[in-house]
Parts: C-alpha cells; sequence; structure tokens
C-alpha cells in the first residue's frame, strides 16, 4: 500500500541532508461543495479568487495584529530551521519553519508593502498565481500547528497562526481540506466529529457498563443527557469509538464513580476536538464551542471538565470563555473548565481515590506531551502544570514510569505527526515521516529503560501512534490513554 | 474512480468508499477486496454483515468494542479481539470493513 520509505530511527535528533520538494507531491483531498457549504465556504475557485484571497488577506491583517508583526518581524536567524518534525521527517526544505511561512509572506509583501509593490523583485515578493494557492494547498497541510519552532524563535513567531491564516484564505476561496470540513460539518449536524448519533452513543455507553460490570462485578455509571448532574464531561468521540482511547473513557467513569461524584455526557456536545481551530476559522470554531456551553446550560451543570484531547483542552483553556462565555452559571469554586488530569490529580492528592500501582507492574511506562497541550494551555494553578499533573498521575498509577529525552518532552516536546487537521490516509506519508522524532526518542527509552507503554492524553495522538507505531518495528498497542493507567489501577469498594 | 461488479459500474469516493450505500451487493465487496489483493471468506462475512445490520439500526458503524463484542459472541471468545479483526482487515478493522460493507468512512480523530 504504501509507496514510500520509512524513515531509519536516530540516536538523536539529526538534521536532515535537503532534498527540494520531495514532499511537493503530498496534499490532502480537496473539500467538494457539500463539505464547504456547511461551513459557510464556496465549494470551488471562483474567477476572481486572487481578488477574494488578497482581500481576506487584507482583512486579517487587520483583525489579527500578531499576524501582521509575524508577516513583518522574521529576520532569517534560522534558529527554527531544524525545528521541525516534519523538516527532519521529510527532509524538504519547504518544511522549514521559516520556508514555508515565506509562502505566505512573499504574497503579502506583493500586495500589503511599499517596496514589494515597485520593486518585488528586490524583496522577494510574488504575485499570486494558481501556482503559489497549490504550494500553499501542499505545504499549509504539511504542518500540524504543534508551534514547536515558535518556542526556538527569538521573534515569538508563530507558524500555527500563519498556517491557520493560509488555511483560512484557502478555504474563503474554496480550497478546503475534506477531512476537517467534513468533520466539522458532522459537528454541526449531529454533534460529534464521527457523527456518532444518540442512540448509537447511548448503546455504546450501555455496553460499557455491562463490559466494566463483568470486570469488575461493579456497576459504573455512564451517563448521557442526566438533568443535575453535577459535571459535565466534554471529551473527544473517538473516547466512545476508538482503542486505546476508550480505555481511558472507561477510566474517568470509574474515577467518578470512585469519588461519589455526579456526570454526565451530551449528545448535544458528544465533541471536545474544535476542528475550527485547525482551518483558522473562527467563526467556526465559536459555533462548535457554543455547543458546549447549550448542553451545560440545558442539563443544569455546576462544573464542566475535559476528556484526554490535546487541541481541544487549547480552546478550552485559552479560548471557551471569549467564544462561549461567560460561564457565571458554573461553581465559581472550580475553574471553568478543568481537565481531567487536573480533576483526577486532586482527588488522588486529596486520597479521595485509591490507586494500586502494583497493577500495572507489567507495565513500564513513558509519557507523549501533546503539543497543543504543552505550548498553548496549562493545567492546575503553577507554571508548568501541564506537564507536572499528567506525569503524577501515571506515577500515583504505576511503579515504573520513565521520561523520554529531555529536549523531547515538555515545551520541547515533538508532534505526534497528526495534528492539525492531518490525520488523515491521504496524509500517511507525511504522517509516518513526522513521527521520525518520538519514535526515536521512543526508541531510546525502550532500550534503556525496557520501557512497555507510551501514554498520552490526546485523541489524535493516539491515533495516529496505534497507526505509525508499526512502521518503525513497535507494536499498535503501545499507545495507551492516561486513565487507562488509572482505570487499571484504581480501587473500587466492593471489587472481586 | 468508480468500480466494477457484476457487470456494472458503481460510483465511489476518492477513497474508494462507496458513494449510494443502497447500491451496495454482496458482489461489490469482493470487488473491492479483490482490488486490496484480498479474499472474502466466511469469517469476513460475519464481520461485514454485522457491521451492516448495525449501521442499518443506527446510521454509524459500531465502535471497535461493540464489534468485537459482537463477534466474540457469534464466532467465540477467542475471536472477540481487535487482533483477530486486525488479521482479517490488516488496514484495520474500522475502515477497511466498512469500505467493503458499503458504509462510509468513519471519521474523526480516529
Amino acid at each position: 500500500m504504501a509507496n514510500f520509505e520509512t524513515p531509519e530511527l536516530q540516536e538523536t535528533v539529526e538534521i536532515p541532508a535537503l532534498k527540494q520538494d520531495v514532499m511537493s507531491h503530498s496534499r490532502p483531498f480537496v473539500a467538494k461543495e457539500q463539505f464547504q457549504a456547511p461551513l459557510g465556504f464556496p465549494g470551488e475557485l471562483a474567477d476572481d479568487w486572487k481578488d477574494v484571497a488578497i482581500t481576506k488577506l487584507g482583512e486579517l491583517l487587520k483583525t489579527n495584529r500578531a499576524l501582521q508583526v509575524f508577516m513583518d518581524s522574521c529576520v532569517k536567524c534560522g534558529a527554527c530551521t531544524d525545528k521541525c518534525h516534519y523538516f527532519l521527517g521529510t527532509s524538504d526544505p519547504r518544511n522549514m519553519p521559516v520556508a514555508r511561512q515565506d509562502l505566505l509572506r512573499n504574497v503579502y509583501r506583493r500586495y500589503y508593502t511599499l517596496p514589494g509593490k515597485y520593486f518585488p523583485k528586490l524583496v522577494g515578493a510574488t504575485d499570486l498565481t494558481e501556482e503559489v494557492l497549490d504550494q500553499w494547498y501542499s505545504y499549509f497541510h504539511q504542518c500540524s500547528e504543534c508551534r514547536r519552532c515558535s518556542v526556538y524563535c527569538p521573534y515569538g513567531i508563530d507558524t500555527a497562526e500563519i498556517t491557520m491564516a493560509t488555511r483560512d484564505i484557502m478555504n474563503a476561496v474554496g480550497k478546503g481540506q475534506k477531512y476537517s470540513n467534513e468533520i466539522i460539518g458532522k459537528v454541526f449536524k449531529i454533534g460529534n466529529n464521527l457523527g456518532l448519533p444518540q442512540p448509537a452513543l447511548e448503546d455504546t455507553l450501555l455496553g460499557l457498563e455491562e463490559d466494566v460490570k463483568d470486570d469488575t462485578g461493579i456497576d459504573v455509571r455512564f451517563p448521557l443527557d442526566e438533568k443535575g448532574a453535577e459535571v459535565l464531561v466534554v471529551t473527544p468521540s473517538a473516547d466512545f469509538f476508538a482503542e486505546p482511547h476508550i480505555d481511558g473513557l472507561i477510566g474517568y467513569a470509574k474515577v467518578f464513580h470512585a469519588a461519589g461524584i455526579s456526570w454526565t455526557l451530551s449528545s448535544h456536545a458528544s465533541e471536545a476536538a474544535n476542528f475550527g481551530l485547525f482551518i483558522g476559522s473562527n467563526e467556526n470554531m465559536k459555533k462548535i464551542a457554543m455547543r458546549i456551553r447549550e448542553a451545560a446550560l440545558d442539563l443544569g451543570v455546576k462544573r464542566i471538565i475535559f476528556g484526554e484531547c490535546g487541541h481541544a483542552w487549547r480552546v478550552a483553556y485559552s479560548y471557551l470563555n471569549t467564544l462561549a462565555g461567560p460561564f457565571d452559571f458554573l461553581d465559581p469554586r472550580y475553574p471553568v473548565p478543568q481537565h481531567i488530569c487536573e480533576f483526577t490529580h486532586d482527588l488522588i492528592q486529596r486520597r479521595v481515590i485509591t490507586l494500586d500501582k502494583s497493577r500495572n507492574d507489567h507495565r513500564r511506562v513513558t509519557f507523549h506531551d501533546s503539543c497543543n497541550v504543552a505550548r498553548a494551555s496549562r493545567m492546575g494553578d503553577m507554571p508548568g502544570g501541564q506537564f507536572v499533573i499528567p506525569r503524577e498521575v501515571i506515577k500515583a498509577a504505576c511503579n515504573h514510569f520513565y521520561d523520554m529525552a529531555p529536549e523531547t518532552i515538555g515545551e520541547a516536546t515533538f508532534c505526534c505527526g497528526g495534528g492539525g487537521g492531518l490525520l488523515t490516509d491521504d496524509l500517511l506519508e507525511l504522517r509516518v515521516k513526522g513521527a521520525l522524532p518520538r519514535m526515536s526518542a521512543l526508541k531510546q527509552v525502550v532500550e534503556e529503560h525496557e520501557v512497555t507503554h507510551m501514554a498520552a492524553i490526546c485523541a489524535i495522538c493516539k491515533s495516529q501512534f496505534s497507526k505509525v507505531l508499526p512502521y518503525y518495528g513497535f507494536q499498535m498497542d503501545q499507545i495507551i490513554s492516561v486513565h487507562q493507567l488509572v482505570s487499571d489501577a484504581i480501587v473500587l469498594d466492593g471489587q472481586q | 474512480m468508480p468500480i466494477e461488479a457484476g457487470g456494472k459500474m458503481y460510483e465511489t469516493d476518492e477513497e474508494g468508499y462507496l458513494a449510494d450505500l443502497n447500491d451496495w451487493n454482496p458482489d461489490l465487496a469482493t470487488a473491492m477486496a479483490k482490488a486490496d489483493g484480498a479474499d472474502l471468506d466466511e469469517n469476513h462475512w460475519e464481520v461485514i454483515n454485522f457491521l451492516r445490520e448495525y449501521y442499518e439500526e443506527y446510521q454509524i458503524a459500531p465502535a471497535v468494542r461493540v464489534l468485537t463484542k459482537a463477534i466474540g459472541k457469534k464466532l467465540g471468545p477467542d475471536k472477540g479481539n481487535s487482533k483477530y479483526l486486525y488479521e482479517l482487515f490488516p488496514y484495520g478493522p474500522a475502515k477497511q470493513a466498512c469500505k467493503y460493507a458499503g458504509l462510509p468512512k468513519p471519521t474523526g480523530c480516529v
């Protein structure tokens, strides 16, 4: 099936010899009219698409001051060039963050700077042509908006913002990406990325109640649309559907059961993910986020907790109040919103729940920091809480924990290779190659510490790793949910 | 890219999933599998038939857990796991089996 070579694992991060245009063929399927229309985007390029694109860029420069600064402030110092996992994995110099940014920057210069208008050649300004649009489509879908490069940029230029803006422009002219836009349409129509309707969700949750009963002898509930519950849990729909995600969901349910706190899922807000972020569309992001507010009001909950989903946590932590607030109807004693790891961590600290670490003695675990949690949010009330809290939860649930190399975790974490709307089979080559830095770091702890499992708190990371681990000689089930570890270790009263 | 089965052409999407669910027939599943270099035996059909039944009721493919449980009940506990399903459908039971069953591809973070 795959007509590409999986890169060889490396001892440390190596800067590859450049291979010009080697990934210029990589591009996701373009969204047809049926997937564009529900998002308010045109279905195909119109005759005046160039004018529309340039006008849209002008609007974005006005409304997003950061974008204007990012367009002007790059000094070509080169600090970002070797920081992108897609560059490291593909060797294509256009995947150096600065080179990718320049695909937009050069057009910006041509139409929005004086020297670019009069002496384009002198300042590297380029006309917007169909060829440039194709390059945008290819290379701005080779950025997972993970923001690793931004950490190293002395000017703080955020590549993700540039990618989002360019995708926003492409959608405005009718060149959207099928994967992301089809999914957003499903959220509007059905309530989640999968298109899982309420009866199917209910059936799945009832099945999980049976499974947990079979396993433990305990009636652990998975409530859906229950008015008056204390907590609304908003989690990625992959948690209802995929492996190993579903074991994480079972973990959340056991935590609520053991703590005796009432909770509910919502069929209206049955999705934590917000792909509006990926396509840089504020309107669509807002529309998706509003469903959470509506569900919280309708169900009369007092708290909102997010399940394991990376970019959802960015949207929730950083933007939820702006997009769908104010949340003054929730209990002010709790953070709005709260992360499931934060919730579980607190219960462990206060000894409300008990974990028996020895039940995970067959596992030796490492933790993959998900990019959006690591670099675009925080957790708890301390700086770096987003790194500390998930690790503390893991360490409370198992005896054997080993971090990967410091330059590959925490703030410097490498993307899984499938984030930012790229988790689609039509980009498989990119996904496999982009996973190289993480897979190399994993190999190292496997060899040094006999690590058997990598835990994560993001649905995209989990699906991406399930798919790409085998390409690098690992097993697909070596990726697990953090709350799967909790699920296996938690002591439930009356358990058989 | 249309696919031929039983002398008729059927419309599919970019990834080979059937455009119209109502077009589905067993010949089509066999033709799709053949295009992937696979032959369908009775074990594959158990999965495909279950997917179609489930879809008819719920308008979505079943969660992997729901599928493994159902197959375990029908074919015995040793087959009620995702390892078995991956042996049958190496490209992933959710996606490959859905395709042969004429169901739309599961979308999202899966």
